[in-house]
């Protein structure tokens, strides 16, 4: 690594590492198995199988809630990480010599200053078609975004994007200014 | 009628210990009707939305409105013994009291040859009166029994 890409690496790991505290931070999500995987801005959340999410062991499925759960889980980090980013894009870089140790210490302070989640106002989803005993994907759009509230639509696939097995638009409350 | 509804209490618990993912959840029977079903779900620290507020992730309350109304939908007279949801919505009205189990309580309100639209209620367990922790609109699909 040559010293003039330390700094393009310290802000890809930085990026990397909140979205990794982010969903640490929420107890639910990672009892589902909930991870995130980040090209550049984009976001694809992943829901890794387990027994434990099957709803109806005839077929065998996932259940409606777990589905339900991972998709809102999805759209309330959606709504989070477009804060988060922002202020990683305004954060004075910090020199060339960043490492991502030093990137993941920042972290760990920002931890206790995990920002404060939108919360649910109501969440409407439709099953498509049966989620299968496997991994499962989601992505998130912000449809509207105002001050106060927020729309967001959100996706869930397996083997083929182009055919989701379930669909979600939810209305979020933005948590009001830090004080 | 008795005999039925002690029918239909099996047919529940029976549902309820089927689904790995309400075992985990720890999801407990309460009561049956005819086309009505109340579910309780204990409080958990790895059910939290936000460690902040202790407060249960609205996922979790999701997870216990679908079950509760597919439980009510298998007990419905008319109903099949077997259901999935069309579509689920839920209003979040306001937050779970942290520590609290949640109680949901789902009826089928009406039921179609292919349909059955259910709504449901969710509350702390310890409140009785005052506005409910969450509301739940859905359509399940519905075989006659024959």
């Amino acid at each position: 690594m040559t010293p003039a890409d330390a700094p393009a690496q310290g802000i890809q790991a930085r990026r990397d590492d909140a979205l990794a505290g982010l969903v640490a931070a929420i107890p639910y999500a990672a009892w589902l198995g909930i991870g995130l995987d980040r090209r550049g801005d984009e976001l694809t959340a992943i829901m890794r199988y387990d027994h434990r999410l099957i709803g109806n062991p005839a077929l065998p499925a996932l259940h409606g809630g777990a589905i339900a759960a991972f998709l809102e889980t999805t759209a309330i980090i959606e709504l989070t990480w477009a804060g988060l980013w922002a202020q990683m894009e305004t954060l004075p870089a910090s020199g060339a010599a960043e490492t991502r140790a030093e990137a993941g210490a920042k972290m760990d302070e920002g931890a206790a200053a995990l920002p404060r989640l939108p919360k649910t106002i109501d969440f409407s989803v439709d099953f498509l078609r049966a989620g299968l005993a496997r991994d499962a994907y989601a992505r998130a759009s912000v449809v509207r975004q105002g001050r106060r509230y927020a729309s967001v639509h959100v996706e869930a696939w397996q083997d083929n994007r182009a055919r989701p097995f379930a669909q979600a638009t939810g209305h979020f409350l933005m948590p009001g200014p830090a004080r | 009628m008795a005999g039925e509804q002690g029918e239909d209490r099996a047919l529940v618990r029976h549902m309820l210990d089927a689904l790995p993912h309400a075992r985990a959840l720890g999801m407990r029977l309460v009561d049956v009707a005819a086309g009505a079903v109340e579910i309780e779900m204990p409080w958990r620290a790895d059910l939290v939305g936000d460690p902040r507020s202790g407060v249960l992730h609205g996922g979790v309350v999701s997870a216990l409105m679908d079950t509760c109304c597919g439980a009510a939908v298998i007990v419905h007279p008319k109903g099949s013994r077997t259901t999935a949801t069309l579509d689920l919505r839920i209003d979040y009205l306001r937050s779970a009291v942290p520590g609290q189990a949640v109680r949901a309580r789902a009826e089928c309100f009406h039921v179609t040859r292919s349909v059955a639209f259910v709504r449901a209620v969710a509350r702390d367990s310890a409140e009785e009166s005052g506005p409910p922790v969450a509301i739940a609109t859905g359509a399940f699909t519905i075989e006659e029994r024959p």
